[in-house]
């Protein structure tokens, strides 16, 4: 038998020496190190391309909110707020909208913020190749330079969304000279907000400086921004508890009683702009020709089958909020007149028999979201107790986009990040006029539009709730969409973060925030 | 030559005997792959008898019992939408074999005819086919799985497909290698210099002396494919919820690790047990059937 | 001996030529036209014409083959339609980051698999040879994506010893680098272990019982000294040529880890570009791999020809 002195004792000792030398080197490192002055934020995934012209992601926006000012912006009540314009005023019977711009602002290259920028800005969103602003602004025909601070934008017809456009991508003001520098300006963006970019590495991290000049900086106190995208929900939590990151935004729903009971953590929450609906094809190809693309009691013995509050609770603890329109029940503009249904079987078995099909058999398209599925199979369950046969087809993203513009579905779980403005959540769905790729159901009714031009083109709120109050009419009978519920955005923070105030957009706006 | 063929080429009906049960000698010795051999048998039979045995409606769900913990009620916990968790074991028990076990025989039906012809033959046909197959196995296993499943879409069935198609080259590789070791022997020149048709010398001469290396990569190849569907599963691809599959169930469960850690242990056990006989019994039959090892 | 690797290197071009053809198929035939999963949320139709004609999307496959290929051969792997980077420069970035990933793994693989190989060796057939062929078994037997979680639940969040997840450059600090990569490493080399043992048990049964070592034995030197010194360097030569070829595996496993542990690798870029039907990058970053597993094969062949002069041909 092999006897350990053949070996001599050098070998083992050696061995030993060498462990304990690197557990101590080890043991006296810190494994997350927090800088002081830099804010850490989790994201739920990678932002695609940082050019607000041509960018297309909603996370992208989060990184947006801290390098991009735009000439307006929200309050937390949705009123819209003076940002890099200071004053504004509709002329022209509401043809023109006159814009005085904020004084003594410069963008992160040192160039200066003028009309000839914002002229340059809007104009780059409308004309570039590829841009992804165009629709949003499309009812801009021409920018006007009035003075050095003020623009006037001229519209082809009266359009009242479109502050909430420009308080969004669409009114992101960029710095003439860098955007028309070599090489892809998403590669070295220039804007005029209160952090500059610094550096990105493709899903790893995006790096932000604070702006020494910026108009607001005594509300600014953090350093740098550093931004991580950490897809899966549990190891981002992971690395919020461990203190790798100080922030994470998109919490899974049923993480946060972790947080609650977590002393070195705090939760923030506010109900989001955005609904997951039921689409339903109506009209898009062979695949609408059974009795749910055809008869409306089938759709609406689909959604009494449904109990949206046990939905919430079994999927989402209860904490997104139950809808049955495209904005929720505390928005402005909900018509109060349609609250939301409460699951009645008894009715839904009903109407399916008085439609003569008591077991309607249905293809149920979703993505692959683990949410998503979840909610998908306990519809499936409360659908077959109604007698409808529901049976649940999981498909990649990318397929589910093609296959829903091709009409290859019969019912499709779709999600809508939201848009400030109601028309932003339902001219694009239910026009006959919208994109095909957006009206999956091919809904088209004539009265519909009227409205919705309408409401486009009314003075005020009031005529325009008028006017959303007649679609409703239409649409919740019809039913091209059943909506469901408005997720709400929940984020996680370390406890010393104080400042942070949420947005129903969901984005987190860094001036205000400090670290204890 | 080594002492294993020249057994094999016994003269007379008696030939095939004589390897086989020294084979089975060998490994009726070997604990370790016995014991693997009678977990498999145990999941298998499992899966068989699944209406039977499982407690519950693998799609039964229940809102008062959403991620509840083990209980009288429910042996191995409740999972995030209610389900029991025991039941959706024993039922995913299917989707599991039938991953490992499909996608191999896949693998097989598709790679030993390739790699014999190719192997026999020689020549252009040979150079060609082999050089696909080292394409195909230049690219990474799960990265080629993957892109397949996403291009048929999110079923198991396309998973399975993937996954065999993936596992195909090396089963062309093998067999081929051993065609042309045995090729090369003077009883194959033998049987041909008598006037035996090509194929009768593959059938009879060849084959069985290649079906021992086979079957060794064939069961540890249905391990890997049991893992792999576990893979998909986490990207979202494979087996979809409601049906119960092991690898969908830890995909559920890693979201709930804190809170529910039931979810996770039950078919994390299960795959490793499972996988773990497999290599066992694999690795056993590959030393009871070297020729080299003690007898 | 010139003759064979000229025969080796010039059966590489077909080869690369059927990657080629197989990985830009694979990706071109996925459902969905990847103009609509890029257009973003707005899907605006103009968005969707533009991206058509800005990368040929409507032009017939052979034609998109071509012009694909003209572009490597030129040095241009093309740009990542989602954000809009060379696909070149995405490779440059990730590469260093899986590799270094990689030969982590492949370190503790070969500490856990060769001693676990030599152990079962050396006690052939008893209790020892089964746990110690368990031991290295259950890094294949377990998902390597549910270890993960597990340890990030077990080490970062319940006792804060390592970071939960993401990647430090060793450039920017050598020990956050090592820290991050501990986890990742184990559990990639972990799988690798069982393969490492494996080819280590049966070279070292294969040494044991060789006339040299006989001889050795014979000649009355200790048996802990044979087994070192005589048989373990005449046995790790095949499994060192063999870890060469665990390339392949150790890419596959990484795809995983890196989606677990969020290491901004060759794994993860992978996953996401398909997803997101980023084709140029799939395309740019297989063809990669597939030549780095073609170059590793060529180095193993001429090793074992080199070491084995009766394998010359």
């Amino acid at each position: 038998m092999p006897r350990a002195y053949d070996l001599g004792m050098t070998m083992p000792r050696l061995v030993a020496a060498t462990t304990l030398l690197l557990a101590a080197a080890f043991a006296a490192v810190e494994p997350n190190p927090a800088t002081a002055g830099v804010l850490r934020i989790g994201l739920a995934d990678d932002p695609d391309m940082l050019d607000p012209t041509l960018a297309r992601t909603y996370t992208g926006r989060i990184v947006f909110a801290a390098m991009c000012d735009k000439l307006v912006d929200i309050t937390p009540e949705l009123d819209i707020a003076p940002q890099l314009a200071t004053e504004w005023q509709w002329v022209d019977d509401n043809k023109g909208l006159v814009l005085k711009l904020r004084q003594g602002v410069k963008f992160q290259d040192g160039e200066p913020f003028d009309a000839a920028a914002v002229k340059f800005s809007i104009e780059r969103h409308l004309n570039l190749q590829g841009s992804n602003r165009k629709a949003e602004i499309s009812a801009v025909s021409a920018v006007e330079i009035v003075d050095d601070h003020t623009v006037k934008l001229v519209l082809k017809a009266p359009f009242a969304p479109l502050l909430a456009a420009l308080s969004d991508r669409a009114g992101m003001i960029v710095s003439p000279k860098a955007a028309q520098a070599p090489g892809d300006f998403a590669n070295h963006p220039v804007c005029a907000g209160p952090y500059k970019f610094v550096e990105r590495i493709a899903q790893d991290r995006i790096v932000l400086d604070r702006f020494a000049d910026y108009w607001n900086k005594d509300v600014v106190k953090f350093d740098r921004i550093v931004l991580t995208p950490i897809p899966d929900s549990t190891v981002r939590l992971a690395n919020l508890q461990s203190g790798g990151l100080d922030m994470i935004e998109r919490l899974a729903a049923t993480d946060v009683e972790t947080v609650r009971k977590d002393p070195h953590l705090k939760l923030s929450t506010i109900t989001g702009l955005g609904y997951q609906s039921l689409s339903i094809n109506l009209s898009n190809g062979a695949r609408a020709k059974n009795p749910l693309g055809q008869d409306p009691r089938v759709r609406e013995a689909l959604e009494l089958s449904i109990d949206r509050a046990a939905l919430n609770e079994v999927v989402f603890n209860g904490l997104f909020q139950p809808g049955n329109q495209w904005v929720g029940p505390s928005n402005p503009f909900y018509v109060k007149s349609y609250p939301v249904p409460a699951r009645d079987v008894a009715k839904a078995k009903q109407l399916l028999a008085a439609a003569r099909a008591p077991n309607p058999q249905v293809t149920l398209m979703t993505t692959t979201v683990p949410e998503t599925l979840r909610a998908a199979q306990v519809i499936q369950s409360m659908a077959a107790e109604a007698g409808f046969d529901i049976k649940i087809q999981a498909t990649e993203s990318g397929a589910a986009i093609q296959a829903s513009v091709d009409g290859q579905f019969e019912l499709y779980l779709n999600y809508w990040s939201g848009r400030t403005d109601p028309d932003g959540n339902l001219y694009n769905f239910v026009s006959c006029k919208a994109p095909p790729a957006l009206n999956v159901a091919r809904y088209c009714n004539p009265a519909v539009d009227e409205e919705l031009d309408a409401a486009r083109t009314a003075e005020d709120a009031a005529s325009r709730l008028a006017h959303y109050a007649k679609v409703a009419d239409h649409i919740l009978t019809d039913r091209p969409l059943i909506y469901l519920w408005h997720p709400t955005w929940l984020f996680a923070m370390s406890a010393k973060i104080a400042g942070f105030e949420p947005y129903p957009d969901g984005l987190i706006r860094p001036q205000g925030m400090t670290m204890q | 030559m080594t002492a294993g063929t020249f057994d094999a080429v016994a003269i007379g009906e008696e030939r095939g005997e004589r390897p086989w049960r020294r084979t089975m000698r060998r490994l009726a010795k070997r604990r370790a792959a016995l014991v693997g051999m009678t977990v498999v048998a145990f999941f298998i039979a499992l899966s068989i008898l699944a209406p039977i045995v499982s407690p519950y409606d693998p799609l039964a769900t229940n809102w008062a019992m959403v991620r509840k913990p083990p209980s009288m009620l429910h042996f191995f916990g409740t999972d995030e939408i209610g389900h029991d968790i025991l039941a959706r074991i024993i039922w995913g028990s299917r989707a599991s074999l039938m991953a490992g076990i499909i996608s191999v025989s896949l693998a097989l039906a598709i790679g030993v005819p390739i790699g014999l012809l190719t192997g026999y033959v020689g020549g252009i046909v040979d150079a060609t086919v082999m050089r696909l197959i080292d394409a195909m196995l230049a690219i990474p296993f799960l990265i080629l799985a993957i892109a397949l499943a996403a291009f048929l879409g999110p079923t198991l069935t396309n998973a399975m497909i993937a996954i065999g198609v993936s596992q195909m080259p090396i089963f062309v590789r093998l067999t081929r290698g051993q065609v042309l070791s045995v090729k090369q022997e003077e009883y194959v020149e033998a049987a041909y210099a008598v006037g035996n048709s090509a194929r009768r010398i593959v059938l009879r001469h060849i084959l069985p002396n290649i079906i021992p290396p086979l079957l060794v990569q064939a069961t540890l190849a249905t391990a890997a494919a049991i893992i792999a569907e576990a893979s998909l599963s986490f990207l979202g691809l494979g087996q979809q919820p409601p049906d119960p599959s092991w690898g969908s169930m830890l995909n559920s469960s890693k979201n709930f690790m804190s809170q529910a850690p039931w979810m996770a242990i039950w078919p994390g056990l299960a795959i490793s047990s499972l996988v773990m006989s497999l290599n066992l019994f694999g690795d056993g039959l590959r030393d009871a059937l070297d020729p080299r090892g003690d007898s | 001996m010139t003759a064979f690797l000229l025969r080796r290197i010039a059966l590489i071009v077909p080869t690369l030529f059927f990657v080629s053809v197989l990985i830009f198929g694979l990706q071109q035939l996925l459902p969905g036209d990847p103009a609509l999963a890029l257009a973003g949320e707005n899907q605006d139709p103009a968005v969707i014409a533009y991206l058509h004609q800005k990368y040929h999307l409507d032009r017939p496959l052979p034609v998109r083959y071509a012009l694909w290929v003209q572009g490597v051969l030129q040095g241009d792997l093309g740009e990542s339609i989602r954000i809009k980077r060379p696909v070149f420069d995405l490779i440059c970035e990730k590469l260093p980051v899986t590799g270094e990933l990689a030969l982590l793994a492949l370190i503790v693989a070969l500490a856990i698999g060769v001693p676990a190989g030599i152990i079962a060796a050396v006690k052939h057939n008893t209790a020892v040879d089964y746990a110690a062929s368990m031991a290295a078994l259950w890094g294949l037997s377990i998902p390597n994506f549910w270890l993960g979680i597990l340890l990030i639940l077990l080490f970062s969040v319940e006792s804060g010893l390592l970071p939960a997840s993401g990647f430090v450059g060793p450039g920017d600090s050598l020990k956050q680098n090592l820290l991050t990569l501990v986890m990742p490493a184990f559990v990639l080399g972990n799988a690798i272990a069982a393969v490492m043992m494996r080819h280590t048990r049966s070279a070292m049964l294969q040494v044991l019982s060789s006339d040299y070592v006989r001889t050795a034995r014979a000649k009355g030197l200790g048996e802990l000294r044979v087994i070192l010194r005589h048989a373990l360097r005449n046995a790790l030569v095949p499994v060192v040529t063999l870890g060469a070829l665990e390339f392949g595996q150790l890419l596959s496993g990484a795809v995983l880890t890196e989606q677990v542990f969020t290491i901004p690798g060759f794994g993860k870029l992978i996953v996401d570009a398909v997803f997101n039907r980023d084709y140029a990058v799939v395309q740019g970053v297989v063809l990669c791999t597939a030549m780095a597993y073609i170059a590793l094969n060529l180095f193993a062949d001429i090793a074992y020809v080199l070491i084995n002069p009766r394998l010359r041909t």
